[in-house]
């Protein structure tokens, strides 16, 4: 009991001498995981589409040559910031790229780098996120759209990637939530987020564990809200549940209505009314 | 009545060493309802997408007013929009209320105003009698719902020919009447159809012309009265035998 009343007083303490530098923690890292992940996804939008280009044996050779070069390149991408930590390529990028260009090329701006390293290994996965969402959707749809004369932009514009954005929004989410936390290990490059003012404030005092306690609480409520908002806008997709029946002139009988399932059937409300109303 | 819209020339199409279809010859002229009839796996449908190029056929030619559309190019988008086709499995757009469906095609490929494609979605969509059901998504309906609506979609781009694969083949029995009857209406009013069916009722009483295809070779053609009271081919009537035995 002591224990918890000691904590709760060295929480409180570090937050009335250090909420400014939490909050402006949170900000940085709200702010760069939102930047990132929506460059990410349109990244992973890019790479998605170009590696479901339809190619035929009939396309003439270039396109051939050339849509196979893309996706070689996609697929280079796609393994190598897959298949590494993001806290080393982070040091790789910040630190590679004056030392190719001989000093001449550098990162002036901490966000530029930190938003370019995130945005790139989010883009990553969200590549192939968007591959398996595209092809998830039933051919069908893609034929339904053919058939009206559409092209395949606007069959992908119009009926595909609207489909496909839906049903990968859990793993937009799920990217967000990982970039939310994984923001942390940008404090190697020097970019200060909700972690580094852990970092910072405990080499002040060496209250760890209560500062440590204030950033999962921190953390959680990041997380649990995006993960609030995320569900109401997948909901929002979704449409409603019911529809309203528009009543059309009820006496116009069009074409085709005549042989409707429900009419003159117990469940028909409007010939019901007029024949209880005769009797 | 005689101006051809579609001739179809030598049709072969096959998948690797599997010959579907092999030298189909016949032509849709303008009013024009034909049924194809014939087993499963006989190529009925196969010949029905090779139509609106949905597969790209081995060989042969397909003439649209005269003009060779067979092979997949720059022009296929352009000539599958005047030829209509309803899938049997819908193929509504999930995302979209029933009223988008019938109007992202008119607005996307014939780029006519919102406007305009809305009244015209209407008017079909009363035509099918679903025009109560136009906020509704696909995923609300039933089958003969979704069909009839399919219909209404492919009819909004005003096409010059429809073509229907099994369009009731999915359907609860139940369901089966008011997709025909909307056919049946469609067919009266003068609209040129090409229709893969199993429904010999409807191919007797509607068409104009049924076409028997066995093994992938168009095996007998004619009048439905042709066809079905006097079939000349064994295989004709040894098919139309298991209908008459139900």
């Amino acid at each position: 009991m002591d224990q918890l009343v000691k904590i709760g007083n060295d929480m409180v303490l570090l937050w009335n001498n250090y909420s400014g530098m939490y909050l402006n923690g949170i900000k940085s890292t709200l702010l760069l995981a939102l930047i990132a992940t929506a460059i990410g996804c349109v990244i992973g939008f890019v790479c998605g589409i170009l590696n479901t280009i339809p190619c035929s044996k009939n396309d003439p050779l270039p396109k051939r040559f050339l849509l196979k070069l893309v996706r070689a390149v996609v697929r280079i991408y796609v393994e190598v910031f897959r298949g590494t930590p993001m806290v080393l390529q982070a040091v790789f990028i910040y630190y590679g790229l004056p030392y190719f260009s001989g000093n001449t090329l550098r990162f002036s701006n901490m966000w530029a780098a930190a938003i370019l390293v995130v945005s790139v290994n989010t883009g990553a996965y969200m590549a192939e996120s968007v591959r398996g969402g595209i092809i998830s959707i039933d051919p069908g749809q893609t034929e339904g759209a053919k058939a009206l004369g559409m092209t395949h932009v606007q069959t992908m514009t119009r009926v595909i990637l609207p489909q496909a954005l839906r049903n990968i929004m859990p793993q937009i989410g799920n990217n967000f939530i990982i970039n939310v936390k994984d923001t942390s290990v940008m404090f190697i490059i020097g970019f200060t987020e909700f972690f580094s003012a852990h970092r910072y404030i405990t080499g002040i005092n060496n209250l760890y564990f209560p500062s440590a306690a204030i950033e999962m609480a921190g953390y959680l409520i990041m997380t649990l809200s995006a993960s609030l908002l995320l569900r109401w806008v997948e909901k929002r997709m979704d449409g409603s549940d019911s529809y309203e029946l528009v009543q059309a002139d009820q006496l116009t009988m069009a074409a085709g209505t005549y042989s409707h399932p429900n009419h003159g059937s117990p469940y028909d409300e409007h010939h019901k009314e007029h024949t209880t109303g005769g009797c | 009545m005689n101006e051809p819209i579609l001739q179809i020339h030598h049709l072969s199409k096959s998948f690797g060493r599997h010959q579907v279809l092999q030298d189909i010859d016949f032509s849709v002229n303008k009013g024009d309802v034909i049924s194809i009839i014939g087993a499963s796996g006989s190529g009925k449908s196969t010949l029905l997408r090779c139509i609106n190029i949905l597969e790209v056929p081995s060989s042969g030619q397909i003439l649209h007013h005269g003009k060779d559309v067979a092979q997949h190019g720059s022009k296929t988008a352009a000539y599958r929009s005047k030829v209509g086709m309803v899938f049997q499995s819908f193929n509504l757009f999930s995302h979209m209320t029933v009223l988008q469906n019938c109007m992202v095609g008119q607005i996307q490929v014939l780029k006519r105003t919102k406007a305009e494609a809305q009244k015209h979605a209407m008017y079909y969509m009363e035509k099918v009698g679903m025009a109560p059901y136009i906020n509704a998504r696909p995923r609300q309906l039933s089958g003969g719902q979704k069909q009839r609506v399919a219909i209404a979609r492919a009819l909004a781009m005003d096409p010059e020919v429809l073509l229907f694969d099994e369009p009731t083949s999915a359907l609860d029995p139940e369901m089966v009447g008011e997709v025909l009857s909307v056919m049946q209406d469609l067919a009266q009013e003068g609209m040129t159809m090409l229709v893969v069916t199993h429904e010999m009722a409807f191919a007797r009483d509607v068409s104009n012309r049924v076409v028997f295809m066995h093994n992938g070779i168009i095996c007998e053609e004619g009048s439905p009265t042709e066809l079905f009271s006097h079939p000349q081919k064994q295989e004709t009537k040894e098919f139309l035998a298991r209908f008459r035995r139900s």
